[in-house]
């Protein structure tokens, strides 16, 4: 068997949350006594601290030419482990051991100076990503051609389209040709168009030339497209590494911690009406749930409490994209509510939404007035479609229902 | 791709040792030179007289402090009749590397921390492209004045081979105190404000205005300011001689300069390795 490319042993990293008001400036830190200066401009410890594991005795092996994706929730402690696999930041404890060069691709553009012309800045970011002048000079047309902005190459890049600026950057980092490629979720940014190409390039680097790559994304079906094998974090623990389709299920079958997202605190005023005390997204058969599957039925539970008696109460629920497009708003017919504790149930079990992550947002109204309203939890939909046999990321639209089609001649 | 070729591996444990570092950073000087040329050439980008700048700046320095310390002041050139506007401008050339190193570092890793939190690279590259911006600032006024010199009259001597040697000893005190200036403006942003205020107060402990072998009370004082014996020193070599050196001022600045410097590669390399967390 040959050398892994990547192989990580008891990895942890830890962070001290620091208490009590910030002590970002020197003043702050005065106020704690010469003693604690001392210690604090030793960078040594001495405050009140809670120490934080974003990631815990965390071990995986990556085989050379492997595509391995890294999934898991918000605060999962994937970007520290790329952050740590980059070398931005030190681990602290575990061993790491990596064989071969290493590109890491965390943002689109690092680097890239605005008042820069497009020529400059490829020379820049190229160094700025690991790359030799040499080597750069020997990409430049390629790097160019993919980018698609010749004519703008002596305009500084301040000038540039949003897009233009963002085909730039991907193409500098596509002509990496490290063995080793860490990419975080670098194709959240640009349009669909975009992202297609940078998924096919990523699909080239990867099969045609035996490179390891490591991809975090939160785009589950990239992921499905692109690795073969997937890991799954949970609260800074590996919690599974193995085929990328058991990784996705068990991240959808709710194996994962369903991370509420946190309500606002209600106002007086609200606590004195009525306000939302929880809300979740669960199947329809009453299981929590991470992750819907499209076209599976799934139901948010929406709880209220009034403290008193609420007349013409309603309650709404919009569906928005991750991008801010509203797709649906629903409203719970006119109630009046007794004092104490309610709940609602919306379910949807007739429309197919694409895979995507989408907003859930609640809204409280009083006789027409509204009370409350904010984003109360995120729906995720991730999987094939089984009524379009080859379902991607984007191009079939949001809604993925058939409709009756019938052709007859006039 | 030749396979055959062994790949280049790596270790990543905490606290990790020095030896790979500094290969690092020799690795990684392309991007020393990039990161330098970018701040060059952003800097005078829509300022109307662009580089001219290098050298106003300077200018109007010797005309003050010429105006403050000649005039007012009435502090004396020397016997020789050096015009007191000779003697700023040797003082203020190492002065001025100095200045521009030392704030140019202070906000550098802050002003990169978007490079810092999403790439590695030996973090000392950020400070070292501040100060080679420092020296290419300096060597267009050492130009000019190379050129000023012979028209005032005074013609370059043996005494300006052993320039190199001050050049250094101004290079060294100037990265040092650049990186302890980086390292806590990282930690502190109080810095920011304090790094000027240092910079006020070392115009007038620094002798660049005034000579110090006729300031014979405040000669050893002064003297422990590393700074004074690279003044002097330039002096010494671009007004062939004219002006004296003293050891002691030397000493102080071989002595200084190697613990400052020591003292700031320490506590830079001690702190760098927590600035992707705390920037």
């Amino acid at each position: 068997m040959s050398q892994p490319a990547i192989e990580v042993t008891g990895l942890g990293k830890r962070y001290r949350i620091e208490h009590a008001a910030r002590r970002e400036t020197l003043r702050d830190a005065l106020q704690h006594g010469a003693r604690r200066i001392w210690r604090r401009l030793r960078w040594g410890t001495g405050f009140t601290h809670e120490e934080f594991w974003a990631l815990r005795e965390v071990d995986f092996r990556v085989e050379p030419g492997e595509v391995l994706g890294i999934i898991g929730r918000n605060g999962a402690g994937k970007s520290t482990l790329l952050k740590i696999l980059s070398r931005i930041t030190e681990p602290t404890t575990g061993r790491i051991a990596v064989t071969g060069r290493v590109a890491s691709l965390l943002e689109v553009g690092t680097g890239f100076h605005p008042e820069l012309t497009g020529r400059e800045n490829i020379f820049l970011n190229g160094a700025i990503l690991g790359m030799s002048r040499a080597e750069i000079r020997s990409k430049f047309a390629e790097i160019v051609a993919f980018a698609e902005v010749e004519r703008f190459l002596d305009t500084p890049v301040k000038r540039y389209s949003s897009g233009m600026y963002v085909r730039l950057a991907f193409a500098v980092a596509a002509h990496l040709e490290p063995e080793i490629l860490i990419v975080d979720e670098v194709l959240a940014v640009g349009d669909a168009e975009f992202q297609k190409k940078c998924i096919g390039k990523m699909q080239d680097v990867a099969r045609g030339n035996g490179r390891t790559v490591l991809f975090v994304s939160h785009n589950l079906p990239v992921i499905r497209q692109l690795c073969t094998r997937t890991l799954l974090l949970d609260k800074g623990r590996l919690l599974l590494s193995g085929p990328t389709a058991q990784a996705l299920a068990a991240y959808a079958h709710g194996q994962v911690a369903n991370e509420a997202v946190r309500l606002p605190p209600p106002t007086d005023e609200q606590r004195s009406r009525v306000f939302v005390s929880a809300c979740w997204v669960e199947h329809a058969h009453g299981a929590g749930l991470a992750c819907a599957r499209v076209g599976e039925p799934w139901r948010v539970r929406l709880r209220v409490t009034a403290a008193r008696p609420i007349r013409d109460f309603v309650a709404g629920l919009g569906v928005v994209t991750s991008e801010g497009l509203g797709l649906q708003t629903v409203w719970s017919p006119a109630t009046d509510l007794a004092p104490g504790e309610h709940e609602l149930i919306y379910l949807q079990d007739s429309v197919a939404l694409a895979a995507d992550s989408y907003k859930l947002v609640v809204g409280l109204s009083e006789q027409g007035r509204s009370i409350q309203q904010f984003e109360a939890a995120r729906l995720e939909i991730t999987g094939e479609n089984p009524l379009i046999p080859c379902a991607a990321a984007s191009g079939y639209g949001l809604v993925l229902n058939s409709m009756q089609v019938s052709v007859r001649r006039l | 791709m030749p396979t055959q070729k062994p790949l280049p591996s790596l270790v990543i444990t905490p606290a990790q040792g020095t030896s790979r570092y500094w290969l690092d950073l020799w690795r990684y000087r392309e991007l020393l030179g990039f990161l330098a040329w970018r701040d060059l050439k952003v800097r005078y980008k829509q300022a109307v007289l662009g580089v001219a700048w290098a050298i106003l700046q300077p200018a109007v320095q010797v005309v003050l402090l010429t105006f403050v310390f000649g005039k007012l002041a009435q502090m004396p050139a020397g016997d020789e009749q050096l015009p007191y506007p000779l003697l700023v401008l040797a003082g203020l050339l190492p002065w001025q590397l100095f200045s521009n190193a030392f704030s140019g570092a202070g906000g550098s890793l802050v002003g990169n921390s978007h490079l810092i939190s999403k790439v590695y690279f030996p973090r000392l590259i950020v400070p070292l492209s501040s100060l080679a911006v420092a020296v290419v600032d300096f060597l267009i006024l050492l130009v000019l004045t190379l050129l000023i010199l012979p028209i005032a009259g005074y013609w370059p001597t043996w005494h300006l081979v052993l320039l190199p040697l001050f050049l250094l000893a101004a290079l060294l005190i100037a990265f040092g105190a650049g990186l302890w200036i980086t390292a806590l403006t990282v930690r502190f942003r109080d810095f920011r404000f304090i790094s000027p205020f240092i910079l006020q107060v070392g115009l007038f402990v620094t002798p660049v205005g005034y000579r110090t072998d006729n300031l014979p009370t405040w000669r050893e004082l002064l003297a422990l300011n590393p700074l004074t014996g690279v003044i002097d020193g330039f002096r010494w070599c671009l007004l062939g001689g004219k002006v004296e050196f003293q050891a002691t001022a030397l000493i102080s600045t071989v002595v200084v300069s190697g613990i400052l410097l020591g003292t700031g590669l320490w506590l830079f390399r001690r702190t760098e390795r927590s600035f992707a967390d705390i920037i």
